[in-house]
């Protein structure tokens, strides 16, 4: 014991344990789940530098196209990434994209509601529907693969159904309209900071139109909401008990039980975050297009876990982060606009998602070796 | 007030028709280590889960500081005093020693709403809890999972006993370790008993419980088979009282029949 304090009071004098050394820099970044992502996201900037930088993909227009559809499968990739952490999958992401958006549509259009109380109707729904996911699964233990797999058919199928039985179609377009003076409709669907692209238009730094205003008008709002909810979920994660409780939950169910956590409420949580993270999502499309889709989001929420996957989290729970899934979402978006830019024929871009995936799964298993290593 | 911190007064627990555990008395002092033996299926994980409050005794009442008590979570138990240290030990390798040591527990500052994880002041207590145990944490951001099987135990026994645990219940806290790493360990309960905390050890190792313990209970088959002083008993017949005493003489006796048989 002496020999070990006199350890600690050495450590004390020159405030810094001697064995502390040896952790190479790098090693400290290896320990980071973003790692793989930042790396990624760093390559693909330089490859489309390179192939495209000449072509207007970079352009204030180009740019803010990509970072728009980057920022539209973020918002869900980093609400798919904490459930992730949490241990937990939601495949219904996607139908709850469309079921959101003819709740949305629907009332409005057909039922003469306000648009704000349509809009605060869809996350009501996302509320309960989380819910459900997560009562689901947390009492009956089953996986949530399952679960929401069953919810990902039931939720299309019921959008469709209510959709056709109301409005005989499967669109529920005129929503453009009422968009304007609406109290909360423009919290989705505004652009901001157009005075900047107005001022570097006049400033010809940007590209214009024929008629002189600038061809890029402002910051879409997916990319505030996209932004907004990296940091928050960040915050979360990393500097709150919740955040604890999050990784606690997805790394080791029974134990965080044993010790305390409210595993089960935590999880429920997570799925709720995933149904209104899916309805952000639907608010942002279906008001930018003026018209819901009964099939809008098909097939989004396996984009939202590769991005999360790719954004270094785990399949089995318990490690990731919100910033790599954000990263991940932000490559997928870069590289599925980018390759119009380039000769490359775009039906190659599934191709690239899925190698990009495996190599993602392959890297994480070898970091997540390397950080569990016992010396 | 009498002698004893905790007593657990005729225990029964069963499940269905199946009776896990009958009858099963233990009274502990304030610095005594009670160790717990039994063979597998002997009943030990049922107790274990009756102490911490997971399980709710059918029969019998526990005593705490001479008060009845009754468990309806595992979160009662712990807020009464009653630690429990699990096989599993309920650390995540992938989350870093502090994380792990406050996990469901998390300091906190700031205004309402907007608490955050006093992360900083969790990595001070970390480490000095865990230097306490001689265990010098290089990084307390580090990962469990780089962490010794002893240093873990070590780990999950300090947190317990940092959260306010008075009686320390630990499940097989040597089954899993090498020599050096369990003497380690066992080392570490006595002083924590010394410091005036009741010890229950649930062991099936009587090589590891009798150097320790103050006194042995031994259960068999749902049973106790009565709580023995050390100095009247013996390793020997500790060894024979749980179910395996008698069936290692059978094997003895076998062996030596297999040799004869193998030598003529």
């Amino acid at each position: 014991m002496s020999v070990k304090s006199q350890s600690i009071e050495s450590k004390k004098e020159t405030g810094k344990d001697e064995r502390l050394k040896k952790i190479s820099p790098l090693r400290v970044l290896l320990n980071r789940p973003e790692l793989g992502a930042l790396g990624g996201a760093i390559l693909v900037f330089i490859f489309f530098g390179i192939v495209a930088g000449d072509t207007g993909m970079f352009s204030a227009y180009g740019t803010l196209n990509f970072l728009d559809v980057s920022a539209n499968l973020g918002i869900i990739a980093i609400a798919a990434a904490m459930l992730m952490i949490g241990g937990e999958f939601d495949l219904s992401i996607g139908s709850m994209i469309g079921f959101a958006g003819i709740c949305i549509a629907i009332p409005a259009i057909y039922w003469g509601w306000p648009l704000w109380t349509s809009i605060i109707f869809a996350f009501a729904m996302a509320v309960l529907i989380g819910y459900f996911n997560g009562i689901m699964v947390v009492k009956s233990g089953l996986p949530s693969f399952i679960v929401t797999l069953a919810m990902l058919f039931i939720l299309r199928g019921a959008t469709l159904a209510i959709t056709r039985l109301i409005t005989g179609r499967t669109q529920v377009p005129g929503l453009r309209v009422l968009i304007e003076d609406d109290p909360i409709a423009w919290i989705f669907a505004t652009d901001t900071f157009q005075w900047l692209f107005t001022w570097l238009g006049s400033m010809k730094l940007i590209e214009l139109r024929t008629d002189g205003t600038p061809l890029a008008t402002g910051i879409p709002p997916s990319v505030i909401w996209f932004i907004a909810l990296t940091l928050f979920a960040t915050w979360i994660l990393m500097k709150t008990r919740y955040g604890n409780w999050i990784f606690a939950s997805g790394g080791d169910k029974v134990g965080a039980t044993n010790v305390g956590v409210p595993v089960g409420r935590v999880k429920i949580s997570l799925f709720i975050g995933t149904a209104v993270a899916s309805t952000i999502f639907a608010c942002i499309q279906v008001l930018d297009a003026g018209s819901a889709d009964t099939m809008r989001g098909t097939l989004k929420e396996l984009e939202a876990i590769a991005a999360a996957v790719v954004g270094g989290c785990l399949l089995t729970g318990g490690y990731g982060s919100a910033i790599g899934a954000a990263l991940g979402a932000i490559i997928f978006g870069t590289v599925s606009m980018g390759i119009f830019y380039t000769d490359v024929d775009t039906d190659w871009f599934k191709v690239f998602l899925g190698a990009m995936m495996l190599i993602a799964v392959v890297f994480n298993n070898y970091i997540r070796k390397k950080v569990t290593e016992t010396k | 007030m009498s002698e004893y911190l905790v007593q657990f007064n005729n225990i029964s627990k069963f499940f269905g028709k199946v009776i896990a555990l009958k009858d099963v008395t233990m009274k502990l002092k304030k610095g005594e280590i009670m160790c717990l033996l039994g063979d597998n299926g002997a009943g030990k994980s049922t107790l274990i889960k009756t102490l911490a409050g997971v399980h709710k005794p059918d029969e019998g009442e526990i005593i705490f500081e001479d008060k009845k008590i009754i468990f309806d979570s595992p979160r009662d138990a712990l807020d009464i005093g009653i630690g429990t240290v699990y096989q599993d030990l309920a650390l995540v390798s992938l989350m870093s020693v502090t994380r792990n040591f406050f996990m469901g527990r998390e300091p906190q500052k700031g205004l309402p709403f907007f608490k955050t994880f006093d992360i900083e002041k969790a990595n001070k207590i970390a480490a000095e809890r865990m230097g306490q145990i001689g265990i010098d944490v290089r990084d307390p951001s580090q990962a469990v999972g780089t962490m010794s099987g002893g240093e873990r135990q070590c780990l999950a026994i300090s947190r317990a006993i940092y959260f306010g645990a008075k009686v320390l219940v630990l499940d097989e806290p040597t089954s899993a370790l090498g020599v050096h790493q369990a003497s380690m360990v066992l080392k570490y309960i006595v002083k924590a008993a010394s410091q005036g905390l009741a010890v229950i050890l649930i062991t099936h190792n009587v090589h590891h419980a009798y150097p320790v313990g103050n006194s042995f209970t031994v259960l068999n088959r749902g049973r106790s088979m009565g709580t023995f002083k050390k100095d009247d008993i013996s390793r020997e017949k500790l060894l024979s009282m749980m179910a395996g005493g008698e069936e290692l003489n059978k094997l003895e006796v076998e062996l030596k029949e297999m040799d004869r048989i193998a030598s003529n």
